[in-house]
């Protein structure tokens, strides 16, 4: 059986960075000053676009960057300046960086040998046991697949019990069915030993599956953190609504208050937001930028409008495309208030009159409408989910 | 009932049936072939038969030569320049690991450190090959002269004191001696050592570097496990392409060496042109070819490149 077992206690494995920043020579700010602090045998996840700084902010804690300012802690350790040969840090780098000259088991038990451990076989067997890689051992990287390459970066890294375990978008090269599969994989893995790990990614759906807490990332900022669902059902800005899922802005203008609620002018409506889910000025006459998720809002063709339940926020508008995709329809509805509203309706019921050119009610349950602040970009986060 | 079984028929008709076009080029790869096998043939099989048979041949140049079988001769040169032949093995063997070891520094700094000035110093590495190669080796003749400044230099750190009890110079002398011929095989091939290694260190990923540092390898154990092992092809291409043409040079033998330190190219150049004995030189040139091929045959083996990636 497998034998991993974490031998850090209770705060060993903390990360702790404190102010931390970089600043490359070419006077770019990869990082800006950060503080974050990832606690022992979570599942910790960087999002972000490309170049938001999430892999710098990792390679600092590898030691494979030296921070411009700020310290990292390991547990109770400082490790600002130690080389990454000193760190009890592990990284499953992007593209696995396998070394071509050695075999799969001399991979993996390359880190316990530069510590001076000499009856390697039985711990590397059980780790390669543990990524279902024990028929492969005597085999080359460039012999396997790409998914037990990346199984082979995990043990190899794995196999020495570091406090943290670092992932530089390991499943980037993965097609996405093998992807998904080793997302469970991974999240296994964390389970099933403990460790701390900081996982490196771009792609939202993924950090959303495996993480425990996800950082969202934007230009050397960490934007929002949170759990996955926390993140998803209030955003605090427009990047994190925009990145993580689709979100429906609507620009609106504070009308009055009341009992924990804050009616709002859109278009010709009226639209209610619970105030718990707005953090920012309520003055009368403010603007809002109120948002609601594409899968919260039902369909109504415009003839049945009288039967919508009263208390429901509600928008008018007329079907500009929709795409069946099996489980679900996405509906474009173009609408006064919104040019590109986007509805996902559950293929449930359908409606045959909803088709592009039928107007419709859009409506919602108000609970589900959170408000952020209007000083922001609507459209941040939009074209980095849309390239990758 | 009308059940729909088939798709819809496609928009427009489909072409008749036509036999499929020859495939065109099928020749192309034997055409590009060409020049190159005509080239071979006519400038190495056939000069290599000719030179077979006149190492088999017998008689003088006043009543020509004849293939006689006469074998002998290869046993005969043998024997009578054996110490030439190991001369060349060690003076070339010598300049190749002198290559090795100024050349791998260099190399690894090109391909990992020099950033921006990589090109300009791979530029440096080859200019040496705008001049010809005898002035070069001349150069050498001036650089070494006695009393010149580097004997000078070398005497009074008496260093050749040294080199002298080693027999690799004698007295306060550098030119004509087996360290001046050592010394100009090492100049005149080191760029054959460097390019292929910087060619097999720049194609190594850095990330690999990386990976090692991470699993705990310092960066002497990360250089000793990771990159020499995966620079292995440039090591061996590198030490044949000076090891082979430094066995067989005359050159560098001919102008800083003397009469003791003559190498088996000068002794097949002599026999060829002066004594006009060509089936020992003949003979000689297949002998060395050989010994040459032997030893990078159990090199290559030993070294088992054929199993890096």
């Amino acid at each position: 059986m497998i034998t991993v077992t974490n031998k850090n206690t209770e705060t060993g494995g903390d990360v702790r960075l404190s102010g931390i920043s970089k600043t490359y020579d070419n006077g770019f700010t990869a990082v800006q000053p950060l503080d974050l602090t990832v606690p022992q045998g979570s599942f910790f996840a960087l999002l972000g676009a490309s170049g938001c700084g999430k892999t710098t902010t990792l390679r600092m804690i590898a030691g494979l960057e030296e921070p411009t300012t700020g310290t990292v802690h390991l547990g109770d350790q400082e490790v600002t300046r130690l080389p990454p040969y000193k760190r009890p840090v592990n990284t499953v780098f992007q593209s696995y960086a396998l070394f071509p000259h050695l075999d799969i088991f001399e991979n993996v038990a390359f880190g316990l040998r530069r510590r001076g451990i000499k009856s390697v076989k039985k711990q590397v067997e059980d780790m390669l046991e543990l990524v279902q890689l024990g028929e492969q051992a005597r085999k080359k990287p460039h012999q396997l697949s790409g998914g037990q390459q990346q199984r082979v970066a995990v043990a190899r890294a794995l196999i020495n019990t570091p406090k943290v375990l670092l992932l530089d978008e390991p499943l980037g090269a993965l097609d996405l069915k093998l992807r998904r599969q080793m997302q469970l994989e991974l999240k296994r893995i964390q389970t099933e030993v403990g460790i701390t790990f900081v996982h490196v990614t771009h792609d939202q759906e993924e950090a959303m599956t495996m993480a425990d807490t996800v950082a969202v990332m934007n230009a050397g900022r960490v934007e929002q953190l949170g759990s996955p669902t926390d993140l998803y059902e209030n955003p605090n800005t427009t990047f994190v609504a925009n990145f993580l899922g689709t979100s429906n802005l609507i620009e609106a203008e504070v009308d009055s208050r009341s009992g924990g609620e804050i009616v709002l002018k859109a278009g010709g409506g009226k639209l209610v937001l619970p105030e718990a889910r707005y953090a920012g000025p309520t003055t009368t006459g403010g603007k809002v930028l109120v948002g609601v998720r594409p899968e919260k809002i039902a369909l109504t063709h415009a003839d049945e409008a009288g039967e919508i339940p009263v208390g429901r926020n509600r928008i008018t508008g007329k079907i500009a495309d929709s795409s069946f995709i099996g489980v679900s329809t996405q509906y474009v509805i173009d609408s006064p208030v919104c040019p590109e509203f986007e509805v996902y309706a559950q293929n449930i019921d359908r409606d045959d009159r909803l088709v592009p050119g039928a107007e419709v009610v859009l409506h919602w349950n108000p609970a589900h409408t959170f408000g952020l602040d209007a000083d922001q970009d609507i459209d941040a986060g939009i074209q980095e989910e849309a390239t990758v | 009932m009308a059940t729909l079984t088939e798709a819809p028929p496609p928009l427009s008709p489909t072409a008749p049936e036509k036999k499929p076009p020859r495939r065109r080029g099928r020749f192309t790869p034997y055409w590009l072939l060409l020049p190159g096998i005509l080239w071979l043939l006519v400038f190495f099989a056939l000069p290599m038969i000719y030179q077979a048979s006149t190492s088999v041949q017998t008689g003088s140049l006043e009543t020509g030569y004849k293939v006689t079988w006469h074998f002998a001769t290869y046993w005969d040169a043998l024997a009578d320049y054996w110490p030439q032949f190991l001369r060349s093995i060690l003076y070339a063997g010598a300049a190749t690991i002198l290559c090795l070891v100024l050349g791998y520094p260099l190399a690894y700094l090109i391909a990992f450190r020099a950033g921006r000035w990589r090109n300009l110093i791979m530029v440096l590495v080859i200019a040496p090959f705008f001049t010809s190669f005898l002035i070069r080796t001349l150069a050498w003749k001036t650089i070494l002269a006695d009393g010149g400044p580097v004997v000078g230099a070398l005497n009074s750190l008496h260093v050749l004191d040294v080199t002298s009890w080693l027999g690799w110079t004698t007295g306060d002398r550098v030119l004509a001696t087996p360290l001046a011929v050592v010394c100009g095989l090492t100049y005149n091939f080191l760029p054959f050592m460097i390019l292929p290694l910087y060619t097999s260190l720049e194609r190594i990923d850095g990330r690999l570097h990386e990976a090692a540092g991470d699993l705990y390898a310092k960066p002497v154990t990360t250089f000793r496990k990771v990159t020499f092992p995966l620079s292995m092809p440039g090591v061996v291409s590198g030490t044949l392409l000076t090891f082979i043409p430094a066995a067989g040079d005359y050159v560098n033998a001919e102008l800083l060496g003397s009469t003791d330190t003559r190498m088996i190219g000068n002794v097949i150049q002599t026999q060829f042109l002066r004594i006009l004995d060509y089936p020992t030189a003949a003979a000689l040139s297949f002998i060395l070819m050989a010994a040459i091929l032997l030893m990078v045959t159990f090199y290559i083996r030993k070294s088992g490149t054929e199993d890096l990636v």
